[in-house]
């Protein structure tokens, strides 16, 4: 039977070793989001304008990253800059691009549908008033697509933060690694990976409950 | 101040569009009516540069739609239209709809802009509805104020795209009231409609279109007494009849 024991978890083995890796997972979560809202935003853009110029390496950038783990573009990245560039990036600056530019592909995929949820003659309205194609998407399009999209943009924010973890492959400090020292240092693997499972899972688990609430609340009224 | 030469357009193969030309003077009122699918919204869509067309042009006030150089925007920003589905912007107040346009595309300041854009609600009736969002209007209501938004740009012409017929029954007369007024206060209008009452009353031409052609151009006592075509004089007995 197991033999489980997690007196050696206290506020100070917790506060000591977690608690800066939990806030790396945050810093991670939030800038990739945010970045990879922004950027994805712009591929679908680039997707859904007539120009085969823009849409083809929008799509073809797109697909590229969906169509790989991202646990090895995280590798890869971490691997392929230092040749590049000369010299290393060190693990979380490197996480945190990856991250954002993996993170755009799926957020674009999102904005994507957003855009095309809004009826044409809202495009047409802007125009009419003497809108560019700039200022309507940004005054009339995008923030009602951001709008009826913001549930999944959430959802997708919610395994993005599940995806942190990942990082474990370069070595960076997330909130996973505040665990696994912990349990090599008391030699207690079991238990500590057991809590971080279930901190990963309360944490995810309230965020999901937050944007279900959210979903019925925002709703734009047509 | 309007003028079609020769346009035509094609979706693909399909011509819907054919050598469409007529003239629309400074004060008139022109109604475009004829059987759906006739390309009278798509014609009127040319007008403004909303729909493409492959061949001819429409000058507005001496500036060419279908010109590239032509800047678009600038041009639209002085051609108020009215659309079928009011397409008001429903993330945003009545007054934010009012103003929005005035700001960012005229760029008048944002007083300016409330003073002029709720004196335009007020004259449609709607003062009291300011500061709702879209959703919480009526279709009439919001039709209203898809024309208190053109007019707040103060366009050189109006442009009404079937402003009715998206409308119950009991509304669409508010928003006719709201036209016949426009047309009376001497505005240069090109109203696509079925409503015949509103034709008799202010129009001063009436074009009748027909599978992409411009079939009848009159004046509305020669359009009313004795259409030329006979798919025209089909037409008005068909909607006149009941």
């Amino acid at each position: 039977m197991l033999n489980l024991d997690f007196s050696f978890l206290t506020t100070e083995v917790l506060s000591g070793y977690v608690v800066k890796g939990f806030f790396f997972s945050l810093e991670l979560t939030l800038i990739a989001m945010l970045g990879g809202i922004v950027l994805g935003t712009l591929l679908a853009l680039m997707r859904l304008s007539a120009r085969p110029w823009l849409v083809m390496p929008a799509a073809a950038y797109v697909n590229t990253m969906r169509s790989i783990p991202l646990v090895m573009v995280i590798l890869w990245f971490f691997l392929l800059i230092p040749l590049v560039t000369g010299r290393p990036l060190g693990a979380e600056m490197s996480a945190i691009i990856t991250f954002t530019l993996f993170e755009a592909a799926y957020y674009s995929e999102i904005m994507r549908a957003g855009i095309q949820s809004i009826p044409r003659g809202q495009v047409a309205a802007g125009y009419a008033i003497g809108m560019t194609y700039g200022q309507t998407m940004r005054i009339v399009v995008l923030p009602q697509a951001f709008r009826n999209m913001l549930p999944v943009l959430l959802t997708q924010t919610i395994i993005l933060f599940q995806d942190t973890s990942l990082v474990y492959a370069i070595g960076a400090y997330d909130m996973l690694k505040g665990f696994e020292i912990v349990g090599k240092n008391f030699n207690r693997p079991v238990e500590t990976y057991l809590v971080a499972a279930v901190l990963y899972f309360i944490i995810s688990f309230s965020l999901s409950t937050l944007v279900k609430q959210l979903q019925s609340r925002i709703a734009i009224v047509r | 101040m309007i003028e079609i030469n020769n346009i035509s357009k094609w979706y693909g193969q399909f011509q819907v569009l054919t050598d469409c030309s007529t003239m629309i003077n400074k004060g008139e009122v022109v109604v475009v009516c004829g059987p759906s699918g006739s390309g009278k919204s798509t014609l009127i869509k040319c007008v403004n540069g909303l729909e493409p067309f492959q061949q001819g042009d429409v000058t507005v006030n001496g500036i060419s739609v279908g010109a590239a150089k032509t800047n678009l925007p600038k041009l639209r920003s002085h051609v108020g239209m009215v659309f079928q589905h009011f397409e008001l912007f429903p993330h945003m107040t009545i007054t934010d709809n009012l103003v929005i346009g005035q700001t960012k595309v005229l760029g008048r300041s944002r007083d300016e802009a409330m003073e002029r854009g709720l004196k335009l609600l007020d004259r449609v009736g709607l003062k009291s509805q300011a500061a709702k969002f879209p959703g919480q209007l009526s279709g009439g209501q919001q039709q209203r104020v898809a024309i208190a938004r053109a007019l707040a740009m103060d366009p050189i012409c109006m442009l009404f795209d079937e402003p009715t017929s998206a409308l119950d029954p009991e509304m669409i007369n508010e928003v006719l009231d709201v036209m016949v007024e426009l047309a009376t206060e001497g505005m240069t209008m090109m109203v696509v409609t079925h409503e015949m009452g509103f034709a008799r009353k202010v129009a001063h031409r009436v074009i009748f279109m027909d599978q992409g052609r411009i079939v009848e151009d009159a004046t509305k006592d020669d359009f009313f007494g004795t259409p030329r075509s006979e798919r025209a004089q089909l037409f008005l007995s068909k909607i006149l009849s009941h």
